[in-house]
């Protein structure tokens, strides 16, 4: 078994991303995501791999979806500001279906906000920041070692439906310290790069869908001559003006994930077997959240507490699950109140559904969440 | 001319001809210097060379050429390239941009490729105006000209790019024209030889969009005011300052030096990191 080792989450992030074969990392600094460039600064050139930091968050966007582009495994990290200046490329990602994953350890926005104080501000953001319709993978851990295989996992997801993934931290996991004892090497699964199952003589197309609806697109280099556009293309990868393949690569873009249903929606129950209640929150925010939903069981409560790792795709069916079973959800995230529209929405009102915000800098303390338990327990009225 | 001359065209998309350009435009000449430059340089196949371009008229051009190719977002094609040479420093990476892509919205990033000395070269095809969305002014359109967004003529002094290369840090810095295209060809050739970054500016006519609102005549004109207009560099340079003014200006090889390029120097920290240099 490996040692266990006292590590932060930023620095988990860069671990994961090495154990799942990152051999490239493009970054710009800023807080408080910069331990994980900081640290892929130091284990790239020691592991294969090759970092650099770029003129600006754009740059770094750009400079990862080339080195993917050209083989490599590659991820960049920010936060608020720089995540929203790379939502352009972002976009691009998702058009031209180039593997990338992009951590975001949320601070307090909008704007240059509150520099280093933790916020869950960007949920919405991450989802619908950039220009069009086009899917999103979110992934938000709540402690250190989650957020080591959840940066594997975002990285085997952006390779398997060539898509860009987010790994949606905040500033209380990123800069969160723990003991951590580190899976072994044969423990992880890796998700190696797609390659083309056909030869150019043998009429291949580099957009042209497998069966899982994502394309093999071979790599630069490889003696394909591909070309790439952000330019809505068919499966040749040239532009097209026609309404025929703009809708059907929109299509293909969201139903490559969607056809995979549940199997990427992780979420996680606490105390939920006979529960009345329930706290729904994720990452950070969780981690009070399940402090809360525990002393009130101690005090016989019945409350549980569904936690979303996977933020995006929406966790639509676990949530209508729950809304069927209990009497209220408790919606607890650090921002003004973002995931609590997708909750009412899945939960199509079958329970009430009550906001537990915070947005002043500061984390949750567990008696605030247990405040608004029982606020749903006794009056069972929406906020 | 004859068959042999012409065996540049083996690098051309012929299913994705003709071009999407304007009659009388200069993106084709320049693209076609490009790939003239290319068969100079035998060690560059289809196989190993990739073309990046950014957002524009000129940025097209990636689509047409028989490489890997990548058309990227506005003003980022120097960013890619850079993703692209660290990856793969094995590959010969060409990058296209326009003035506007280049010199405005990509500027920053086209400082930093210089400073880090990265192995690309780099193509600005110069039209002086933004020719994709009908006419607008660039960075690079000269003083009292008229673009649709300086319609009573432009007031900004103009930004030369050749002159920020050199300060920037790039390390072959050259210019030509569509109407010198063998010269043209020949700067892009040079420059290819450079392992670092090269940067060579193309000036090409756009009569649609810019002669035709600057009363600059047909195509032809165009390229006849480039061929009046243009001195050497060797000529220029003897040139006593008076004769430097209005519309002349110098053509040639304004910087070839040799530095380290970055991937080759981050070889160092690979070395220094205790990892193994591929």
């Amino acid at each position: 078994m490996k040692e266990a080792r006292l590590m932060q989450g930023n620095e988990a992030c860069a671990e994961g991303a090495i154990a799942a074969g990152v051999n490239f990392f493009a970054g710009y600094p800023i807080t408080p995501s910069t331990e994980i460039a900081e640290s892929m600064a130091k284990l790239l050139p020691k592991n294969g791999g090759k970092f650099i930091q770029m003129e600006d968050e754009i740059a770094a966007m750009g400079a990862i979806l080339g080195a993917s582009l050209a083989g490599s495994k590659v991820m960049d990290a920010t936060s608020g500001p720089g995540f929203s200046l790379k939502q352009e490329l972002i976009g691009y990602a998702a058009c031209a279906e180039i593997p990338c994953v992009v951590v975001n350890v949320q601070r307090v926005g909008p704007s240059t906000g509150q520099p280093t104080a933790p916020s869950q501000g960007d949920v919405m953001q991450v989802r619908w920041g950039t220009h069009g319709d086009h899917p999103m993978i979110a992934l938000s851990p709540w402690s250190v070692r989650e957020t080591f295989d959840a940066t594997i996992m975002a990285v085997n997801y952006a390779e398997r439906f060539r898509t860009p993934v987010i790994l949606l931290m905040d500033e209380i996991v990123g800069h969160l310290r723990e003991k951590v004892v580190l899976p072994e090497d044969n423990e992880i699964v890796v998700y190696p790069r797609r390659k083309p199952k056909k030869t150019r003589a043998e009429g291949y197309q580099p957009f042209a869908p497998d069966e899982d609806l994502v394309p093999n697109t071979a790599n630069f280099g490889d003696g394909y001559h591909i070309h790439v556009t952000g330019l809505i293309h068919d499966e040749t990868g040239f532009p097209v003006g026609s309404p025929k393949v703009t809708e059907e690569s929109i299509r293909r873009l969201h139903e490559k994930i969607s056809r995979v249903g549940e199997e990427i929606i992780h979420t996680y129950e606490y105390f939920m077997e006979d529960a009345e209640y329930a706290v729904v929150s994720f990452g950070g925010t969780a981690r009070t959240a399940y402090e809360a939903v525990r002393a009130a069981r101690a005090e016989g409560k019945k409350v549980g507490l569904l936690r979303l790792m996977t933020v995006w795709p929406f966790a639509d069916k676990a949530i209508a699950r729950l809304a069927a079973k209990v009497k209220g959800i408790i919606v607890a995230e650090l921002n003004y109140g973002q995931i609590i529209g997708e909750v009412e929405r899945a939960a199509q009102g079958k329970c009430q559904v009550l906001l537990c915000a915070k947005y002043n800098m500061q984390t949750f303390e567990p008696p605030e969440i247990r405040a608004a338990i029982e606020k749903m327990i006794n009056g069972g009225k929406k906020s | 001319m004859e068959m042999a001359e012409r065996s540049y065209e083996k690098f051309f998309r012929q299913h994705r001809l003709p071009h999407m350009w304007c009659p009388g435009c200069g993106n084709g000449i320049a693209m076609k210097a490009i790939v003239m430059a290319i068969e100079k340089h035998p060690e560059l196949t289809a196989d190993n060379t990739v073309i990046v371009s950014g957002i524009g008229c000129s940025s097209r051009a990636s689509g047409y050429m028989d490489f890997d190719t990548l058309h990227t977002a506005h003003g980022r094609a120097l960013p890619f390239a850079t993703g692209i040479k660290m990856a793969r420093p094995d590959l010969h990476v060409i990058v296209i941009t326009g003035d506007g892509d280049c010199t405005a919205i990509g500027g920053n990033h086209f400082i930093h490729s210089c400073r880090r000395n990265i192995d690309l070269t780099a193509i600005l095809f110069n039209n002086s105006i933004y020719g994709m969305t009908g006419g607008q002014t660039s960075p690079m359109t000269p003083m009292g000209k008229k673009a649709t967004t300086t319609p009573y003529g432009s007031v900004a002094r103009p930004l030369d790019p050749s002159a920020l290369a050199k300060a920037a840090g790039a390390t072959y810095v050259a210019r030509s024209t569509a109407y010198h295209v063998h010269h043209l060809a020949k700067m892009i050739e040079q420059g290819l030889n450079n392992k670092g970054f090269s940067f060579i500016e193309a000036i090409v006519q756009c009569p649609t969009a810019y002669g035709r609102k600057n009363k600059m005549g047909t195509p032809a004109d165009m390229l006849a005011w480039m061929r009046d207009n243009a001195v050497m560099k060797e000529a220029w340079d003897k040139l006593p300052e008076e004769k430097k003014q209005g519309e002349k200006f110098p053509i040639g090889v304004f910087l070839d030096s040799r530095y380290v390029d970055y991937a080759t120097a981050y070889n160092d920290v690979i070395r220094a990191a205790g990892g193994e240099v591929k």
